[in-house]
């Protein structure tokens, strides 16, 4: 009998792939089902951000642009953006509108945790858990366009303050939502945290350990899923956080290893009952008079001067480096985007797996496309 | 916890003043200006010494400066444990545009890199894989030069619609 020849294969896994969660290819290397090397290759949803900005005529211009880019987590990116510019101008904004945009940038962080989780299990053949989620994403999609009209691309946090007040029954809609999520949890949990097939296909998949995470300035999540305990919104405090108790979760190996999948996805599961812990503390603080445009600037010139601020969106660090020439419009807007640098550490800890664990993978650092390629 | 001051005090001493150079005329924070011939020594320097322990490289840009004719690098880094944070900059011609890579102290590097590659033009000498990232390999111009003009075609598609 001849001897039996074997090669190394290389296949091509998207760019239309359902589990790369838009336009993501990796090409991999495998010998056999083990994957020699997973080589990302992105920019199909390259829609110029950063140029886009340079050519905008005013700083409040860009705002809209930067909702596309972390299109599910909108809210976040226009938090982000609106901190940043205020350093820059020293603006002082009013308490009713801090209130306001922590409420929805930690509503926004449920949001964007029940699309990953959901989306996570449908990756790996549970169809179920994903219509829960949705069910109750769904709910608060309604506050959001209740507040401001829109469903994902808000357009709502502005430089100074925010584009429209909330309506007038806008805490009871926030209480009522923050009573009915926290027993919907448990059942996400029944479902499919703990569910052994789920169990059996994450943990021990994938591990990061935390020096490699550290070295990759991965963050959020995938951070705190190798067990290193760094969250912006305490370590580095911006906007009202320092005023909220919450704890900041770290994935610790419970089903196998530190920084494995599961520790990832129980990451984001245990940082909604955070994120309702804050929206809770923030309905009863929050003064119910003030006006939400009196902050916001007739005119935006910022002095020459450039800034780097950080915030901690539902994916990581989102930073954005903002250079000023002194005129109305930005002379550089560069957008450090947490997917981005997440995704870069995709080879390192997929080399030796089995095909079959990329998916696995890929879904747990939870990205998005139009974050990563802007 | 430092402040750049105290962070270039300790930087001076170490590489010299031709090396690195500060910047306190910011409005924001003062800047270390390093040399493009030696920014992989000065991070790896500022990632190892006990005292500074930058441990996380936040974000990597790429500038262009019209005005002076060059094309700048930004890197901000920061300690997780010592909690304080710093700006350092390249600056490079627009003729001869090469920096040395930190893909080896900071493997995030890596892409960020590429990208200010494929945005800007800069060359990072020292680089594993040097190639685009976001535009198509066969892509012509670095997008984010200010006097960046489109290509007309690619691959006979016509660009600008």
């Amino acid at each position: 009998m001849p001897e039996l020849r074997t090669e190394e294969m290389t296949i091509n896994m998207g760019p239309q792939h359902p589990s790369t969660h838009g336009v993501l290819r990796v090409e991999l290397v495998l010998d056999g089902e083990i994957v020699v090397d997973a080589i990302p290759h992105i920019g199909y949803l390259h829609r110029c951000f950063e140029k886009h900005s340079e050519s905008m005529n005013d700083y409040q211009q860009v705002i809209p642009y930067v909702d596309r880019m972390d299109y599910v987590a909108a809210m976040s990116n226009e938090l982000g953006y609106a901190i940043a510019v205020e350093r820059m101008l020293e603006i002082e904004v009013p308490e009713r509108v801090e209130y306001i945009r922590v409420i929805m940038a930690e509503l926004q962080r449920i949001a964007s945790h029940l699309l990953a989780i959901g989306t996570y299990g449908l990756d790996i053949g549970a169809f179920t858990p994903f219509l829960h989620c949705f069910r109750d994403r769904e709910r608060i999609l309604e506050i959001f366009e209740s507040a401001c009209g829109a469903r994902l691309l808000y357009n709502y946090i502005w430089v100074g303050g925010l584009s429209h007040d909330v309506p007038s029954n806008f805490k009871d809609k926030v209480r009522d939502f923050i009573n009915y999520f926290p027993p919907k949890i448990k059942g996400y949990n029944d479902l499919l945290t703990y569910n052994k097939i789920f169990i059996d296909r994450t943990a021990d998949v994938g591990v990061l350990p935390p020096e490699v995470a550290l070295n990759y300035a991965a963050s959020g999540p995938v951070l705190r899923g190798s067990g290193v305990d760094w969250d912006l919104r305490r370590n580095d405090p911006y906007s009202i956080y320092d005023r909220f108790e919450f704890d900041v979760v770290v994935g610790k190996g419970e089903m196998g290893t530190v920084g494995d999948c599961w520790d990832r996805y129980i990451v984001r599961v245990r940082e909604m009952e955070q994120s309702v812990r804050i929206i809770e503390q923030a309905v009863e603080q929050m003064p119910d008079e003030g006006d939400v445009k009196a902050a916001v600037p007739k005119r935006i010139r910022p002095p020459e001067a450039e800034i780097y601020a950080r915030t901690e969106t539902p994916r990581g660090e989102l930073g954005y480096y903002i250079i000023s020439d002194g005129s109305m419009s930005p002379f550089r807007v560069k957008g450090r985007s947490p997917c981005f640098v997440n995704l870069s550490v995709l080879p390192a800890i997929s080399r030796g797996s089995m095909i079959a664990d990329i998916v696995a993978i890929i879904g747990s650092i939870d990205i998005v496309l139009g974050e990563i390629d802007r | 916890m430092k402040n750049p001051e105290e962070i270039y005090a300790i930087l001076k001493e170490k590489f010299g003043e031709e090396k690195v150079e500060l910047k306190e005329d910011a409005k924001v924070v003062p800047w270390i200006v390093a040399a493009p011939d030696s920014i992989k020594e000065v991070t790896k320097f500022l990632r190892d010494d006990d005292g500074l322990d930058f441990d996380y490289l936040m974000c990597l840009s790429g500038v262009h400066y019209p005005k002076d004719n060059s094309l700048g690098v930004t890197y901000h880094v920061n300690s997780t444990r010592k909690k304080h944070s710093l700006t350092l900059k390249c600056i490079v011609p627009e003729d001869n545009p090469h920096v040395q890579s930190i893909e080896s102290v900071w493997k995030t590097a890596n892409w960020h890199e590429r990208e200010v590659y494929d945005m800007v033009g800069i060359m990072f000498d020292g680089h594993p894989d040097m190639r685009r990232i976001l535009c198509p390999d066969d892509w012509e111009g670095h997008p984010l030069r200010k006097d960046y003009k489109v290509q007309e075609y690619y691959r006979g598609m016509k660009v600008p619609y």
